[in-house]
């Protein structure tokens, strides 16, 4: 039954909707029932799924690169005492940065619309992974810590066998905020960039119907990137169960 | 012979952790720290394998070379294995940090494991094993570079009183097996009469060492109910409550 919960609670939740909007008699240009959603879905679907499938492309971009980098810092700061007061500041920086604000200047600089929009995303994504495998590099035992200085190990054997492995469990927490991140990220960067950005996502699709009112294929771009989120987060979480299982963790 | 000569540790936040603390270790001895928490019992046995420096005095080795890396085994109060690896592989670790493969390794870690009666255990990971076949596989690990010097930290600590005793028959068994010497801490007046054959007792704030007694008793699993075990026991208990009478409040 707790399994069912979510699936039955979203179709009470799209037969309380329909309902609503049916007796109210509200236009479907203000509140569109999900019975519209659909139709409007239904009339193009091969532009939404190329949209989503761009936008699908940005987000795993993002993420692959926040991740790259996230770990790549994550493991200097924690091998340099120097590396970590250099870059610790510009890592809250990023963080607390609007994207709104500063994706205006992505777009003008980097000039290449997909590049603009992933370099956009990947700020977004990138602190959750980076923070939390730098957490869990730091959060090494004491005690195997001792361990290894008693038998001699150096830099590099602490972190290969001792520092990443328990880091691991960090990560993959990281790793599925930052997948969430990653699609806020190439769709907030896709609407600031507009016409400018790569002009086919499903955020594209949203000003666009919304420049033309047609509200019900604004809801079918946003039910498709809501469903996406939904699969990256469901996917990430799937992933870090099948890895700790496979380490005997889970 | 290991040396203590005259160690004094005081912490960043003003704590005298240990005060002119003096003792010498002859090889093959079992020597036990006794005494209450905060006594300093844990710093000297870091300080004397190394993983902390004293502020005054010094640990000498005399008559022989200071022990290499994974010449000092140590047991720590909690097991402190990699969750990630099986027992064959943790007790393999300090083997590998030496730079040993893990194929000529085979048969050291098969003797270590089997040492402490969990040859079957072998593909085990930590989470599938009990509290007390963790920390034998904590003291295989220890065991497996054949240390001159077994440090043990309160290693019994955390166990159950069933578990505690089987682990320390099996652990005197074992010292007279392998003929290291051991250095052993405890807060159990009953443990260290038990196990070793001279008691150091220690008094907190500063920690500092108050006593020494020696140990007639023959060691054995039969010993826990011979008077000359109890007297011993009472001997130390009267000692140690004469040496606390000085000592400020806990």
């Amino acid at each position: 039954m707790t399994r069912l919960a979510p699936a039955l609670f979203a179709a009470l939740f799209l037969l309380l909707w329909e309902a609503a909007v049916r007796l109210s008699g509200v236009p479907a240009y203000l509140v569109p029932g999900p019975v519209a959603i659909l139709g409007a879905f239904l009339t193009d679907p091969r532009l939404f799924l190329t949209s989503l499938l761009s936008t699908l492309g940005v987000t795993l971009a993002a993420l692959a690169v926040s991740t790259a980098l996230g770990v790549a810092l994550a493991v200097l700061m924690q091998a340099s005492r120097l590396a970590r007061a250099a870059f610790q500041p510009w890592t809250v920086i990023l963080q607390v940065t609007p994207i709104v604000a500063i994706a205006p200047l992505v777009v003008v600089w980097v000039g290449d619309p997909f590049a603009s929009v992933v370099i956009c995303a990947t700020i977004i994504a990138f602190f959750p992974v980076f923070s939390n495998t730098a957490a869990g590099l730091a959060a090494a035992p004491a005690g195997l810590l001792d361990l290894f200085r008693l038998n001699g190990a150096g830099g590099w054997d602490t972190l290969r066998l001792l520092r990443l492995p328990a880091a691991l469990p960090y990560f993959l927490a990281g790793l599925r905020i930052s997948g969430g991140l990653a699609l806020v990220g190439t769709v907030s960067a896709e609407i600031v960039a507009g016409s400018g950005g790569i002009a086919s996502g499903l955020a594209y699709r949203i000003l666009e119907a919304g420049y033309r009112l047609q509200v019900p294929r604004m809801f079918a771009a946003l039910a498709l990137l809501s469903a996406t989120g939904l699969a990256i987060n469901a996917a990430l979480g799937a992933l870090a169960r099948a890895l700790l299982r496979w380490r005997g963790e889970a | 012979m290991l040396t203590l000569d005259r160690l004094g540790r005081r912490f960043p936040n003003g704590t005298e952790a240990l005060h002119e603390a003096s003792l010498r270790i002859e090889p093959g001895d079992f020597v036990a720290l006794l005494g209450p928490s905060g006594c300093g019992k844990s710093t000297l046995l870091r300080l004397i394998a190394g993983l902390d420096r004293p502020d005054s005095g010094r640990v000498a080795w005399d008559g022989e070379t200071a022990p290499a890396p994974g010449e000092i085994g140590f047991v720590f109060q909690d097991a402190t294995l990699l969750p990630w690896a099986d027992a064959a592989d943790n007790v393999f670790l300090p083997l590998r940090l030496r730079g040993r493969s893990r194929r000529g390794a085979e048969a050291d870690i098969s003797a270590a494991l089997a040492r402490v009666g969990l040859e079957r255990f072998a593909q085990a990971r930590p989470r599938e094993l009990s509290g007390g076949m963790r920390m034998r596989v904590s003291i295989a690990r220890a065991l497996v570079t054949r240390p001159r010097l077994l440090l043990m930290d309160e290693p019994f600590a955390a166990l159950d009183e069933f578990t505690r005793f089987r682990l320390q028959d099996d652990l005197l068994a074992l010292w007279r097996e392998i003929a290291c010497t051991v250095v052993f801490v405890t807060h159990s007046i009953y443990e260290a009469c038990f196990l070793a054959r001279r008691i150091v007792l220690m008094t907190p704030r500063p920690g500092r060492i108050a006593a020494e007694i020696g140990s007639q008793v023959a060691p054995g699993p039969e010993m826990r109910l011979a008077p000359a075990y109890i007297a011993l026991v009472a001997e130390v208990t009267h000692a140690m409550q004469a040496a606390l009478a000085h000592t400020p409040p806990a």
